[in-house]
C-alpha cells in the first residue's frame, strides 16, 4: 500500500545577504519518491543534497524562511501544514541521528514515554527497552550519562513506542561498526515486517544495499533514479543512472574506483535549463546541457537521464 | 565519595569569602580614611560655631579619631572579630542593632521586588520566545528596551508623582505612618508604604530578565531536541512546559540570584527617592557624614549578603544540574 508520495517536490530558503539583497538557494529542486506499507526506502546521497530537508519536510518541521513546491501525499491526501501537525508524532515519526536530539535535562525514560501512544505509557516502555536490550536502571539516566549504542536504542524505542506508521531514520548509521550497522538495520527491518513504511535517509549506500528494499539516489537536490536495492550488484549492469553507477562503483568493497568521484562534487543551486550533472557526466552530450532530463519508467523503476 | 568534595568546596568558598571581606574593610577604611569628610563636623552640624577648639577634640578623642588610621584600622579589625562592630556615631546606638532594624525594611523591600521582576520578567520573556518574530515578542521587546534605557530614579519619580501625588492612592515616602504609634502599624501600612519603592526597584529588573530569559529560550527552541520535540507532535505550551521550562529554568534562577548585588545598589536609589529607612538610606548618611563604625558594618553586611547570593547560585547549579552532579552523587542511578 501506498504509504506516502512526494511528487517533483522542491524546498527553498530566502536569504538576505547584505543591504536588501535577496538571495534564494534550492537545496532540493525535483524530488520524487514513492514509499510502501512493509517496506523499507533509502534516500542516499551524498552530504549536501538536501536529504534531511526531505525529512524535516515531510514532517512540516522546516525553517520559517524554507519555502517548498511540488507535493507530498500522505496516504493519497495532500498533506497540508495543518494535517502535518497532527500527525507528527501520531503517524509519522522521526528517528534522529545522534544524543544531541535528546533533551539534556530529562531521564530518557520519560523521553521515551513522551513519544508513547498507549493509555499505560510506561507499560509501552518497558516493553520497548526489553525489545531494544536497554537495562531497566537506564530509565533513570540523563542522555550525558549515556552511551552512543544506548542514546540509539532509546531513539529506536521511541519510534518503536510511537505506533507511527511511517517511520524517518535520518543518517542512522554514521561512522559506526558493522555490527551496529546490522543490528540498527535489523530494527528498521523489524518494523517493516510489521506493516509500516521506513525511509531511511543515509550516505551509506552500502548499508542502504543490504537493508533497503528500494533505493532513491539523490544528487543535485534531484532523486536521479529509483530501483530495488537488488539491482546494485555486480558491476551495475542494472543501474541506469550514470551517477548511481559511479556511486556504486567507488565503493571500496567493488574495487572499481572509477574516476567519477567528481560527480559527488556536484550540489545544488546549478542554474541553467540542462541536467545539473551535464559539467562532470562523461556520457553528458548537446541535449543534457540544454534539456532538464525528464523521469522515465524502466523496468521496475524509473531514471531520470537522457543517456539511458 | 561526597563527603570530601563538598567539604573542599565549603572550605574554598569559605577561604574567598574571608579574603573579600578583608580586602573591602581595608578597601573601604583607607578610602574614608582620605575622603575630605571631617565627621566631628558632620556630627555637629550647623552648631559649628557654638562649639569651641577643644570640645571637638574631646569628640574626636572619644571616638578614636585622634589616632593615625592604621592604628584606628587595626583597632577596628580587633574588636570585628570579638564580634563587637561598635555604635554608629549618627545614631547613637550599636552598629548591629541600627543594620538589624534596618535589615528588615530592605529585605522585604528588595524580596518584593526580586519576585517581581523575576516573576514578570521570566513570564515575559518566555511569551516572548515562544511568539518569536510575532507581534507580542515584538511589543515584549520594544517595552523592554525602553524601560532598559530609563533611568531607574526618573522612574521612581515618575511614580511618585502619578501615585502618591496626583492619584494619591499611596503614601510618598517613610517605612510606615508618620504620627502613628508603633502598636497600630498594621502589615497593610507596611505593604502599602513598601509598594512604590519595589514597584521602582523591580521595574528595571523585569526588562534585563526578560530580555535574557527571551534569549536563553530562543537558543533553547533552536536546538536539535526541541526539532526532535516537535517531530514526535509536542507542540506549544506542552513544548514549553516538557522542554523549554526545564532547560531554561537554572540560567534563570542563579542569574536572578547572581543579580542580588545590583538590587543592593538599586535599594540605595530607590530607598533614596522614597525615604525608605532601610540599609540603602543607611548607607548614605552614614558615608554623607561620616560615620565610619556603621559604613565598615554596612559594607560588611553587604558583602555578606551578595556573596550568599552567588554562592546559592552555584550551589544550586551544582545540586540540580544532572550534568554537574555525575554519576556517583545520583544515588538513584547504582
Ligand atoms: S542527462 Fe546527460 S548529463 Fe545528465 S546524467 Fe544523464 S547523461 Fe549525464
Amino acid at each position: 500500500m501506498n504509504i506516502l508520495q512526494a511528487e517533483n517536490l522542491s524546498i527553498s530558503f530566502t536569504r538576505y545577504t547584505g543591504w536588501l539583497r535577496r538571495e534564494v538557494i534550492m537545496p532540493v529542486r525535483q524530488l520524487d519518491l514513492t514509499l510502501e506499507a512493509g517496506e523499507i526506502t533509502a534516500v542516499v546521497g551524498a552530504s549536501g543534497s538536501g536529504k534531511s530537508l526531505l525529512a524535516h519536510a515531510i514532517l512540516g518541521i522546516l525553517p520559517v524562511n524554507a519555502k517548498v513546491g511540488g507535493s507530498i501525499r500522505y496516504r493519497g491526501e495532500i498533506l497540508t501544514p495543518a494535517k502535518q501537525a497532527r500527525l507528527r508524532g501520531e503517524d509519522i515519526i522521526l528517528v534522529p541521528q545522534s544524543v544531541t536530539y535528546l533533551d539534556p535535562l530529562m531521564r530518557s525514560g520519560t523521553q521515551v514515554r513522551l513519544a508513547a501512544r498507549s493509555s499505560d505509557p510506561l507499560k509501552l516502555q518497558r516493553e520497548a527497552f526489553r525489545r531494544y536490550r536497554l537495562e531497566r536502571e537506564v530509565e533513570l539516566m540523563y542522555p550525558h550519562q549515556l552511551s552512543g549504542g544506548m542514546a540509539r536504542r532509546i531513539m529506536a524505542a521511541s519510534a518503536f513506542v510511537s505506533g507511527a506508521r511511517l517511520i524517518i531514520a535520518d543518517e542512522p548509521t554514521p561512522g559506526m561498526q558493522a555490527e551496529d550497522v546490522a543490528e540498527t538495520m535489523r530494527w528498521f527491518r523489524e518494523l517493516a515486517d510489521q506493516g509500516h513504511a521506513v525511509l531511511l535517509i543515509t550516505h551509506d549506500l552500502e548499508s542502504a544495499v543490504t537493508g533497503a528494499d528500494k533505493i532513491a539516489v539523490m544528487n543535485a537536490g534531484m532523486t536521479v533514479e529509483w530501483l530495488p536495492a537488488s539491482h546494485f550488484s555486480g558491476r551495475g549492469e542494472m543501474i541506469r543512472h550514470p551517477y548511481s553507477r559511479a556511486l556504486w562503483n567507488s565503493l571500496p568493497a567493488n574495487n572499481f574506483s572509477l574516476p567519477q568521484a567528481s560527480f559527488r562534487k556536484v550540489s545544488g543551486g546549478q542554474e541553467g535549463p540542462g541536467c545539473p550533472l551535464a559539467a562532470c557526466c562523461e556520457l553528458a552530450t548537446a541535449r543534457c546541457r540544454e534539456e532538464l532530463p525528464g523521469m522515465r519508467e524502466v523496468m521496475k523503476g524509473w531514471v531520470r537521464c537522457h543517456a539511458s | 565519595m561526597g563527603a570530601p568534595g563538598w567539604l573542599k568546596y565549603a572550605c574554598g568558598k569559605l577561604i574567598r569569602l574571608a579574603s573579600l571581606l578583608a580586602a573591602v574593610s581595608i578597601i573601604t577604611f583607607a578610602l574614608i580614611s582620605w575622603s575630605p569628610i571631617d565627621p566631628v563636623q558632620a556630627y555637629i552640624g550647623a552648631d559649628m560655631m557654638k562649639v569651641g577648639a577643644e570640645q571637638r577634640e574631646e569628640i574626636a578623642a572619644y571616638w578614636g579619631l585622634d589616632q593615625p588610621p592604621v592604628e584606628r584600622f587595626l583597632r577596628w579589625a580587633g574588636a570585628i572579630m570579638q564580634g563587637d562592630f561598635g555604635n554608629s556615631m549618627i545614631y547613637r546606638e550599636p552598629v548591629v542593632e541600627v543594620i538589624g532594624q534596618r535589615f528588615w525594611y530592605s529585605l522585604t523591600l528588595m524580596a518584593a521586588a526580586w519576585l517581581l521582576s523575576g516573576l514578570f520578567g521570566f513570564a515575559a520573556g518566555s511569551a516572548a520566545a515562544m511568539n518569536r518574530g510575532g507581534r507580542l515578542d515584538r511589543s515584549i521587546q520594544w517595552v523592554c528596551h525602553t524601560l532598559a534605557s530609563t533611568p531607574s530614579f526618573w522612574l521612581g519619580l515618575l511614580l511618585l508623582m502619578v501615585f502618591a501625588v496626583w492619584l494619591g492612592w499611596l503614601p510618598a515616602g517613610l517605612g510606615v505612618p508618620a504620627g502613628v504609634a508603633a502598636e497600630h502599624i498594621t502589615i497593610a501600612d507596611r505593604i502599602r508604604h513598601m509598594l512604590l519603592p519595589a514597584a521602582a526597584l523591580s521595574i528595571t529588573g523585569i526588562s534585563a530578565v526578560a530580555l535574557h530569559t527571551r534569549q536563553k529560550l530562543i537558543n533553547v527552541l533552536d536546538s536539535d531536541y526541541i526539532l526532535y520535540a516537535r517531530a514526535k507532535g509536542e507542540r506549544g505550551w506542552q513544548l514549553y512546559r516538557n522542554h523549554g521550562l526545564r532547560n531554561i529554568a537554572l540560567p534563570a534562577m542563579s542569574l536572578q540570584l547572581a543579580s542580588i548585588s545590583e538590587l543592593f545598589g538599586g535599594a540605595v536609589l530607590a530607598e533614596q527617592v522614597f525615604t525608605y529607612p532601610g540599609l540603602g538610606q543607611a548607607t548614605v548618611q552614614a558615608g554623607l557624614r561620616g560615620d565610619v563604625p556603621l559604613l565598615m558594618g554596612l559594607v560588611l553586611f553587604s558583602t555578606l549578603f551578595v556573596f550568599a547570593g552567588n554562592t546559592a547560585a552555584d550551589v544550586l547549579y551544582r545540586l540540580v544540574d544532572p550534568r554537574m552532579r555525575g554519576y556517583e552523587h545520583d544515588s538513584r542511578i547504582v
